[in-house]
């Protein structure tokens, strides 16, 4: 409870302003202009770009929110404020300091998550029950990006390195991850890599949920590939944090 | 060693050929010492001696590169987590929870030792009364100031009621006044049984608080025994402190060193080491030597220090 009183204090705008200003900007305008083509809109299966973004944002904002507090909250955790040498010092395990990072972790994503989930409750396009497992997948795609980043992150002795993953990392899977097209549009190379990317299995839970067009195969092999990630990154956590922490 | 000898006298630390490397880096090189139960032991030592190498490995943070250390009988490689849980750790940077209260940061402290909720706030509670911020009990960290953040992070340690407390430089940066507050409650501890285990590069502090000390330089123990048996031992009784204007200390010292047993030339001041320094300083007035200033003292464990290592403690 005590750590949910800190979660009140930092603040969602990140979270909850960005993916509105995406709807609106991206959703209306774009979508106008993509909509007004016939063509286009059968390359996306004929739904209206708008309920093709928006529960995308789900994952995006997953992935923005989980990547970042993984940067650098975690190394404060390390360097600047050394909470977490002062849990090391306590009957505390590397292990249960991890456990307790990954609630923190779900937790904030979790927020941000909800927030958009809100929005595309307001949005017709994709009102939907599918909107739960999204909001899920959406929470379990943060995560992924969490636990790895996080895991990085305690190999770092300096913030400058957290540009390197929001440049090569954040940034481009943004933007080829397939949130905004589909990625059977991106040339033949950056397939295989949108593919091994845990945006991009993100994306395709959250907007296969939310419009109902994903099969039962395709859930559990998304799902397996996020649960894999999260597995790896927490065993890196692991790995990484206790070498940092006793040395 | 004969079984009932050695549970009678069972040291609460030991330390033999301890040693830690970072890299191909030795901070620690080789030291032994035992700390007994109820006693407050002190590492004396300048910057980069070792000693916070030193206390981070008993505080069973840092594992041990070769020699064998050993806390209530355990070792802290296979039991650091047992060890952990019956020791304080007061480390030299304060990392205290910016993002919680005063009171917060003990009773969230104390949920990392297993303690049930309602138990953390009774005792802290008690500490913060114990530590007088009993006031500042709901404000944030940051606006305290570097002593009553110190406290707190004493306060901290003492949550799990630990039996052996470490301190790692507790008042380096405070004020003479905040300093003393703080010594009043370390020995308050030691009162109440609690075996204290401190580092500082303040010979004063190493006086007032330990029963008994090493002095280390370079990763080495120099010197070991209680702050009185250290100066008998590597010191005179007294010291007459001279001074003669800028730039004549060498010159005039020709003049003085077979004065006393033993005499330092510092780059502002000369000292000369004698058991009795007013017949001394009564000499040097005799030879028409007039030091701009003359001061006789006691020995101190700066003097020790300097004798040893041919250094001042701090620079
Ligand atoms: N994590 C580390 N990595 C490399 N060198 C270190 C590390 N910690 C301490 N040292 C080095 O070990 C020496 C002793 O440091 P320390 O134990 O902090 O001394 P003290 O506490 O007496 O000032 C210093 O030269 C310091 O630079
Ligand atoms: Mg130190």
């Amino acid at each position: 409870m005590t750590l949910l009183k800190r979660i009140w204090k930092t603040n969602l705008t990140l979270g909850f302003v960005q993916p509105i200003l995406f709807l609106l900007g991206m959703g209306l305008g774009v979508g106008s202009l993509v909509d007004a083509r016939t063509a286009s809109s059968d390359a996306l299966g004929g739904m209206g770009y708008l309920a093709f973004l928006a529960p995308a944002l789900l994952a995006t904002t997953a992935m923005l929110v989980g990547a970042f507090e993984s940067t650098y909250p975690v190394l404060a955790g390390f360097k600047w404020e050394g909470t977490f040498d002062s849990m090391a010092a306590t009957s505390l395990t590397t292990r249960q300091i991890v456990a307790g990072q990954l609630l923190w972790w779900a937790t904030r994503v979790s927020l941000a998550v909800v927030g958009v989930t809100v929005v595309l409750v307001v949005v017709p396009d994709t009102r939907s029950w599918g909107l739960v497992p999204a909001t899920l997948s959406a929470v379990l795609c943060g995560l992924s990006f969490s636990t790895t980043v996080g895991a990085y992150a305690a190999t770092r002795e300096y913030d400058q390195s957290f540009n390197y993953v929001q440049r090569f990392v954040v940034t481009p899977l943004f933007l080829f991850g397939g949130a905004f097209y589909p990625i059977e549009a991106l040339p033949g190379i950056l397939k295989p890599i949108a593919w091994v990317t845990p945006l991009w299995h993100g994306v395709e839970l959250t907007r296969g949920f939310v419009l109902e067009t994903i099969g039962f195969f395709a859930v559990l092999g998304h799902l397996a590939v996020l649960f894999a990630y999260i597995t790896l990154g927490l065993y890196l956590c692991d790995r990484y944090f206790t070498r940092r922490l006793y040395r | 060693m004969g079984q009932q000898y050695r549970v009678a006298v069972l040291p609460i630390v030991s330390a033999r050929g301890l040693t830690k490397k970072f890299d191909d880096f030795e901070a620690v090189r080789g030291i032994d010492f035992e700390i007994a139960r109820g006693e407050a032991f002190g590492f004396l030592g300048p910057n980069g001696a070792g000693k916070s190498s030193t206390m981070r490995m008993i505080g069973c943070v840092s594992p041990v590169t070769s020699g064998t250390l050993r806390l209530f009988d355990l070792d802290p490689a296979t039991s650091g987590k047992e060890i952990r849980a019956r020791m304080g750790v007061v480390p030299q940077q304060d990392n205290l929870d910016s993002e919680l209260t005063v009171f917060d940061n003990l009773v969230v402290y104390g949920r990392y030792f297993d303690i049930p909720r309602a138990e953390c706030k009774s005792r802290a509670r008690e500490l913060l009364d114990f530590v007088q911020l009993s006031d500042r009990a709901d404000s944030r960290v940051e606006p305290l100031s570097g002593g009553m953040k110190r406290r707190l992070t004493i306060a901290r340690s003492l949550i799990n009621q630990p039996e052996l407390l470490l301190l790692d430089e507790p008042t380096t940066g405070l004020d003479p006044q905040a300093r003393h507050i703080l010594w009043d409650r370390l020995y308050r501890l030691k009162q109440q049984g609690v075996t204290l285990v401190l580092t500082t590069h303040y010979m004063d502090e190493a006086e007032q608080l330990c029963d008994r000390l090493v002095v280390m330089d370079g990763g080495r123990i120099v010197a070991e025994g209680s702050p009185r048996e250290l100066i008998a031992q590597h010191s005179t009784r007294e010291v007459l402190e001279l001074r003669f204007p800028a730039g004549t200390n060498a010159e005039r010292a020709r003049s003085v060193t077979d004065l006393g047993e033993r005499h330092e030339i510092l780059p502002d001041r000369i000292l000369v080491y004698a058991d009795d320094g007013e017949s001394v300083l009564h000499e040097v007035h005799a030879r028409g030597l007039s030091p701009e200033s003359a001061l006789v003292r006691r020995s101190t464990l700066e003097d020790v220090f300097l004798r040893l290592t041919g250094r001042s403690l701090v620079d």
